[in-house]
């Protein structure tokens, strides 16, 4: 019997209806979290560890399989529909996926890199109590679930469940550790950060829904060529609100780096997987909309540009590992949206899939790093790893050169992609994203000279514990190293050889429609190659300088004058204290103080009192006399007869 | 006889039993009070239901007849009500020695 399930043809039809079991990929993560979350007390670490990361790998190869299929040329998107989720007169949101290209290869990233990340995290994470670790295990299963079911939706408002899914279980892993009041502090900032953006989406929900009518993606685009400017100007803006919360993108990208207080695999996953690339995903599915609003390309492109720009200059004087790989993240986020800004989508999504590989390698490899350092993540306390911890060493270095952009790493073609498309755009999103890329290959090289190279600063007892991690964190860096370097090749631009961009033919039906009308308005070719050599230049420029400089003498001594601006983030946080939270709570102590005392207290306690004196009086009426009382009830009736006889005719 | 009769004569005699019940403080005064305004309205019921009968018997023979079985409904009732009520007198009357209304003012309590 059993034989007879897996035999070639039924195996065949299997494969064929595989895309109508896709609901089987966010279902397994959602039953791991089940699993770990309820019987955390019972289960064993090693048990809670193959369960949280097997369910993830069964997606992974559903997701695969998925692909495959998607693959195939005539594939037309499938919309899988599981049951109506709100009717509500002419209004219907079915709880439907839909797989096509983009939501296939993002299950793929999700689903792979997350499961590195889970196996990682069984060695990183083995020293926390069992139940804390199963507890861990369940939310980061959560995160996936919320993530898949997000990239999945085929509709916006399925979009919107994944996406405040994501922003809680951000929450729940940043305090992970939640006896430590700042990273509660931390986790809050970057939940309430994040409805702050909810809150565009949701109205441009709202606005969709009273505009078209309907929320389904083939729905809205369909409609979008027949709306005014105005109105999607106004819906994209919106959403681009959303986007700015959850992918950190100036003004609200200030918990990101405060995120940095969760475990170290949780970064990873929030950085590389799962939660900042939203933003991107959701950008890149409406790109039909974007390329319809100009105005908001605009925002788009500058927001991006002056976030990667922005957020680089905070990275060259940070000292903590993984401060300095947060904001390189913010750095490398706002060149996504450079990218979708000038309706270069293919390369944002690209830069979405090499940034999931390098920066997941590079988190890990901090990870392993600060595993060896005994908790320590301030760089200047470390020096010389080299020797010490070897695997995780090159696997570093592999990631610093890929997000550097140095041919032929992945981060080089995907970087590169973007800004051509900035040049054919605007010439001066090109020269600022150069400049960005000089500081991304500055700042790392920076990071991994002080960190791997020179002699050994930390104390003697560090030193004596230090060894390389196991294997099962050194497996993930070396399969994420791999990919980090190879990654790029699928996306190989047009210049080196026709037709060699596979990616951007995968895609190719995403973004058609925005391609046509694109085309319509280009300005013609741009100096590819030129372009390519001066980014790559300018990035080995970069890396060099970080090496030759900190390799031998490493910056030890506090930051004076403008770097002390530039450690100190250029007061963002200060500034948004000032100008925000001082004031709000300025406010809730007036009306605490005033307000509440004066006035609520004044309702509630004259209605309490009012109350008291009037029984007071009321009550003298029961005096226990029967004739008292009979005698009120012959007024009461003598007046009924009364109303009766004069009043009710 | 014209109905206004009956109806003047039953409606003193229902004053007679509210006075009676709200001014004397002999609680069998007031049972007996209280029977006379239970009278009244049999008596009414009684006068409205005959005329009702003279009025349209010819054509329903039993028209006006549920009002005189209702006042022996009354009366049961009310004798009823009398046996309870002066049960609890007698009891009252061995607790306190009284049947003074205004001594007992107990239902303040």
């Amino acid at each position: 019997m059993l034989r007879s399930a897996f035999s070639v043809p039924r195996l065949a039809i299997l494969m064929s209806n595989i895309v109508q079991l896709v609901w089987l990929v966010p279902v397994l993560p959602l039953i791991g979290f089940l699993i770990n979350g309820l019987f955390r007390k019972s289960l064993s670490k090693s048990l809670t560890g193959i369960i949280g990361s097997g369910v993830i790998l069964i997606s992974f190869i559903i997701s695969l399989l998925i692909f495959f299929q998607v693959k195939q040329e005539g594939f037309q998107p499938a919309l899988v529909r599981l049951f109506d989720f709100i009717t509500v007169g002419k209004l219907s949101i079915p709880f439907e996926f839909q797989v096509d290209q983009l939501s296939s290869l993002f299950l793929l990233i999700i689903t792979g890199v997350g499961f590195l990340i889970h196996v990682y995290s069984t060695s990183y994470m083995h020293e926390e109590e069992r139940q804390h670790f199963a507890r861990y295990f369940a939310y980061l299963n959560l995160f996936v679930f919320s993530m898949l079911l997000l990239v999945l939706g085929s509709n916006y408002v399925i979009l919107f469940i994944g996406w405040e899914g994501v922003g809680l279980c951000s929450y729940l892993l940043i305090g992970f550790w939640f006896k430590n009041i700042e990273y509660g502090n931390a986790a809050k900032k970057a939940f309430i950060m994040n409805r702050i953006g909810d809150l565009g989406f949701l109205i441009a929900i709202f606005w969709m829904i009273s505009k078209f009518g309907s929320v389904g993606f083939a729905e809205v685009f369909s409609k979008t060529s027949t709306t005014s400017v105005a109105v999607l100007t106004g819906i994209t803006l919106l959403l681009f609100v959303g986007a700015t919360g959850k992918s950190a993108q100036i003004p609200l990208y200030t918990w990101l780096p405060d995120a940095m207080a969760g475990p170290t695999p949780v970064s990873a996953l929030i950085h590389a997987a799962t939660m900042v690339t939203a933003g991107i995903y959701m950008i890149a599915r409406s790109n039909i909309m974007y390329t319809l609003a100009p105005v908001t390309q605009t925002v788009v492109a500058v927001t991006g540009v002056a976030t990667a720009i922005f957020a680089a200059t905070i990275a060259l004087k940070q000292n903590d590992i993984k401060k300095v790989l947060a904001y390189s993240t913010v750095s490398q986020l706002g060149y996504m949206f450079l990218g979708l800004g000038v309706g270069a989508y293919t390369g944002a999504v690209f830069h979405v899939m090499t940034h999931a590989f390098f920066k997941a390698l590079l988190f890990l490899g901090a990870g392993s790093v600060i595993h060896a350092m005994g908790g320590e993540q301030d760089i200047r306390k470390m020096g010389g790893l080299k020797k010490y911890l070897p695997v995780t060493q090159i696997t570093f270095l592999l990631g610093c050169i890929a997000i550097a952009g140095i041919p032929p790493f992945s981060g080089f073609f995907s970087k590169d992609e973007i800004l051509a498309g900035a040049y054919e755009k605007n010439p001066v999103y090109y020269v600022l994203g150069v400049a960005g890329a000089l500081l991304t290959a500055y700042y790392m090289f920076r990071l991994y000279a002080t960190t791997f190279l020179g002699k050994f600063r930390g104390t003697h007892d560090q030193e004596h514990h230090l060894h390389e991690s196991p294997s099962a964190i050194t497996i993930p860096l070396i399969v994420l190293a791999i990919l980090s370097v190879i990654g790029g090749f699928v996306g190989i631009p047009e210049v080196f050889a026709k037709n060699a961009h596979a990616l951007e033919h995968f895609l190719s039906p995403i973004f058609a429609q925005s391609k046509e009308i694109q085309e319509q308005h280009a300005t013609g070719s741009s100096p590819e190659l030129t372009l390519m050599v001066i980014s790559v230049i300018v990035a080995l420029a970069g890396a060099i300088y970080g090496w030759t400089r900190f390799s031998k003498k490493p910056e030890l001594e506090d930051a004076t004058g403008f770097r002390k601006v530039l450690a100190n983030k250029w007061y963002v946080d200060e500034l948004y204290d000032t100008i925000i939270v001082k004031p709000i709570n300025a406010l809730g102590k007036f009306l605490n103080n005033v307000f509440e005392k004066s006035i609520i207290d004044w309702i509630v306690n004259g209605i309490g009192r009012a109350v008291q004196y009037s029984s007071r009086q009321v009550r003298l009426i029961q005096s226990g006399q029967v004739g008292g009382y009979v005698l009120l009830m012959v007024i009461g009736i003598v007046i009924l007869f009364l109303v009766e006889i004069f009043i009710k005719q | 006889m014209p109905i206004n009769y009956y109806i003047f004569l039953s409606v003193a005699l229902f004053c007679i039993g509210v006075t009676g019940v709200l001014t004397r403080r002999n609680a069998i005064i007031i049972f007996m009070c209280i029977e006379l305004m239970l009278n009244a309205v049999n008596l009414l019921l009684v006068a409205f239901s005959k005329m009702h009968h003279q009025a349209v018997g010819a054509a329903v023979p039993t028209a006006g007849i549920d009002g005189q079985i209702f006042v022996f409904f009354i009366m049961v009732v009310a004798a009823a009500e009398v046996s309870v009520g002066l049960a609890i007198i007698v009891m009252l009357y061995r607790n306190t020695h009284s049947v003074d209304v205004n001594f007992l003012n107990r239902l303040k309590h």
